[in-house]
């Protein structure tokens, strides 16, 4: 045990300033600064407040889990930090406190990608993943079917959303209703107390001749404004819950018909959940219940490690570093639309920076 | 002692070694978009250079600008994660000042005036009286509304050379900040026992929010 890597992660791709530490696939620290209650009254995340926010608690956060996990930095084996896709000016801020550290410690330093992290942290509660991993990935930004022969390097995309993404439908929908902001977990509230049968919203390429693995979201989030915008306009109260249920079924409908299918399709035996929406409550439930019919194992994370968190970059470091990944040069860039197929970035130039920072503190 | 000090508020990326008496090192590259891919490459030149080790370093010094958030971020970040992690102080110095200390290095005495590119036709400013002594707070405006008095001084700094029309006797050194200056200064503080700024981001304007305009009906009404 004590010879698996003991890695720290940043996040700061979007509003959470996250700093985890895990050694292997056992979870010691996860420390999260959120800056969402500053972004509500804007109703969306506004990314120099988002920044601004990064750089105050960039360094308490990484102090507070080096505490939370009773290791000091020096005994780490590596740093690993989200280098994209997300908001380029908050992706610079964990970059370029990640490059400090790893520098200053003697580190290796590994830029990895947002998505793949929230494949891999489930690492941290199921252990191995099974290669390939079949990933549904469902977050604000990104609605996709991955396909992962090796989730250290090879990421390959089935399909994806069109249009919106899942979680950018929950939060505008929320918008609609008046439930303010982040949406997803306002919908799933008010969700519980409604009829998901009670209004027929449609269900987005999911015809015989639509795409298999891509999702659309866009018209749904359109069907539910006009449907309730009609309500309004008619001078009759909205019933929110039912709407909240009735929407979150219609996506969480399609999301785990088309991830069960991409299961079978592929002669893939269990199915991965992650990203920000795949802590919602009835996305969870009904996968079960669809997987437990298809003879499928189901593996996601507990809710607090779907949603952004610094221990899913630590997760994906600890297996870069335990599989002999190349780690990154200190000009490692922040790319906010770095593609899911870049699981990392190991850098244009001869790691020589790296070579130096050890003779800085042992030569 | 071993200054490290860096700045990223403007243009520059720059970073230099200082041991109290002088510079042993110093990497300036003008790269307005890539502060965070240069900055530690930079440092890690210069200790080269100056074959010297980051352990050495006592104190860390940073440009807390003003300056365009982005890359001043960089800076700042970097400055208080090498803190924590060599286990040294981090001393804030406004990136004016440090411009001003560099003016007085190329031989301007008196009164002057320091201005950079704040974008958005505007400059981050501050007045002096000699290179050690800024007698404004540092501020934000278009180069039209600075007082007539203040656009009369000598003035250095990129935001002086883009506004000929205002600043009306520019001079030509520092062109750009230099991370040398920057420590040659805070070695004078240090030296005559005086406090530093708070390694915080001097930002000057508040975040741009535009908090969204009321819900956009879909049908048409
Ligand atoms: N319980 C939930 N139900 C549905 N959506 C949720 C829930 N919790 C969070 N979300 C959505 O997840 C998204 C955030 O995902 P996350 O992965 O944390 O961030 P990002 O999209 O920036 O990577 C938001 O759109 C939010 O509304
Ligand atoms: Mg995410």
């Amino acid at each position: 045990m004590a010879d698996e890597p003991l890695v720290l992660g940043i996040e700061t791709s979007c509003d959470e300033t996250g700093v985890g530490i895990v050694r292997g696939h056992t979870l010691l620290a996860d420390a999260v600064a959120s800056s969402v209650d500053e972004h509500a009254r804007y109703g969306g995340v506004v990314p120099e407040v988002a920044s601004r926010a990064h750089l105050e608690a960039m360094v308490p956060t990484i102090q507070r889990a080096l505490k939370q996990a009773g290791v000091s930095a020096g005994d780490l084996d590596g740093i690993a930090v989200t280098a994209g896709p997300g908001l380029a000016g908050a992706l610079l801020v964990g970059v370029s406190a990640a490059k400090a550290y790893a520098y200053a410690l003697g580190k290796p330093l590994y830029g990895v990608n947002h998505l793949a992290s929230h494949i891999c942290v489930d690492q941290l509660e199921h252990g191995a993943l099974p290669e390939p991993t079949m990933a549904l990935l469902v977050s604000g930004g990104h609605s996709s079917l991955l396909l992962a022969p090796d989730i250290t390097g090879d990421v390959r995309p089935l399909g994806a959303t069109i249009d919106d993404a899942a979680g950018e439908a929950f939060d505008k929908v929320a918008r609609v209703l008046g439930l303010g902001f982040p949406g997803g977990p306002a919908i799933d509230r008010h969700a519980r107390d409604g009829d998901p049968a009670a209004i027929a919203f449609p269900r987005g390429l999911t015809g015989g001749r639509d795409p298999l693995y891509d999702f659309s979201f866009s018209g749904l989030k359109t069907a539910v404004a006009r449907w309730v915008e009609a309500r309004r306009r008619d001078g009759r109260d909205v019933p929110v819950a039912d709407v909240a249920a009735s929407f979150q079924e219609a996506v969480v409908d399609v999301l785990t018909r088309k991830a069960i299918r991409a299961c079978k399709d592929n002669g893939v035996d269990h199915l991965m959940i992650g990203g920000g929406v795949a802590a919602n409550s009835r996305l969870r439930s009904l996968a079960l219940e669809r997987c437990e019919g298809a003879g499928i194992r189901l593996r996601v994370p507990r809710p607090g490690l779907c949603t952004d968190n610094g221990a899913m970059v630590a997760a994906l470091g600890a297996e870069m570093v335990a599989r002999g990944r190349a780690s990154s040069t200190f000009d490692l860039p922040a790319d906010s639309s770095l593609p899911v197929t870049e699981v990392s970035v190991p850098g244009h130039t001869h790691d020589h920076v790296h070579e130096a920072a050890r003779d800085n503190l042992h030569g | 002692m071993l200054l490290l000090a860096f700045d990223t508020a403007t243009p520059a990326v720059t970073a230099a070694l200082h041991d109290g008496e002088r510079v042993l090192a110093e990497s300036t590259v003008i790269d307005a978009r890539r502060h965070g891919e240069l900055l530690v490459p930079a440092v890690d030149r210069v200790l080269s250079t100056a074959g010297r080790a980051l352990a050495d370093v006592t104190g860390v010094v940073v440009g807390v600008g003003p300056g365009p958030y982005t890359g001043l971020r960089v800076g700042l970040v970097t400055a208080a994660s090498f803190g924590d992690a060599l286990g040294v102080p981090v001393h804030g110095v406004c990136t004016l000042d440090g411009l001003a200390w560099a003016a007085g290095e190329a031989g301007l005495e008196g009164p002057f005036t320091v201005a950079t590119d704040a974008r958005r036709k505007e400059v981050y400013w501050a007045c002096y009286d000699g290179p050690a002594v800024r007698v404004t707070e540092p501020a934000v405006n278009r180069p039209a509304d600075l007082p007539a008095d203040v656009l009369a001084l000598p003035a250095v700094g990129a935001g002086a050379a883009l506004y000929p029309d205002a600043f009306t006797d520019r001079r030509p050194d520092p062109a750009h900040q230099s991370a040398g200056s920057l420590g040659a200064l805070a070695a004078h503080r240090l030296a005559a026992g005086e406090a530093f700024a708070p390694a915080l981001p001097l930002y000057l304007r508040r975040p741009d929010a535009q908090v969204p305009a009321g819900y956009k009906a879909v049908l048409p009404t």
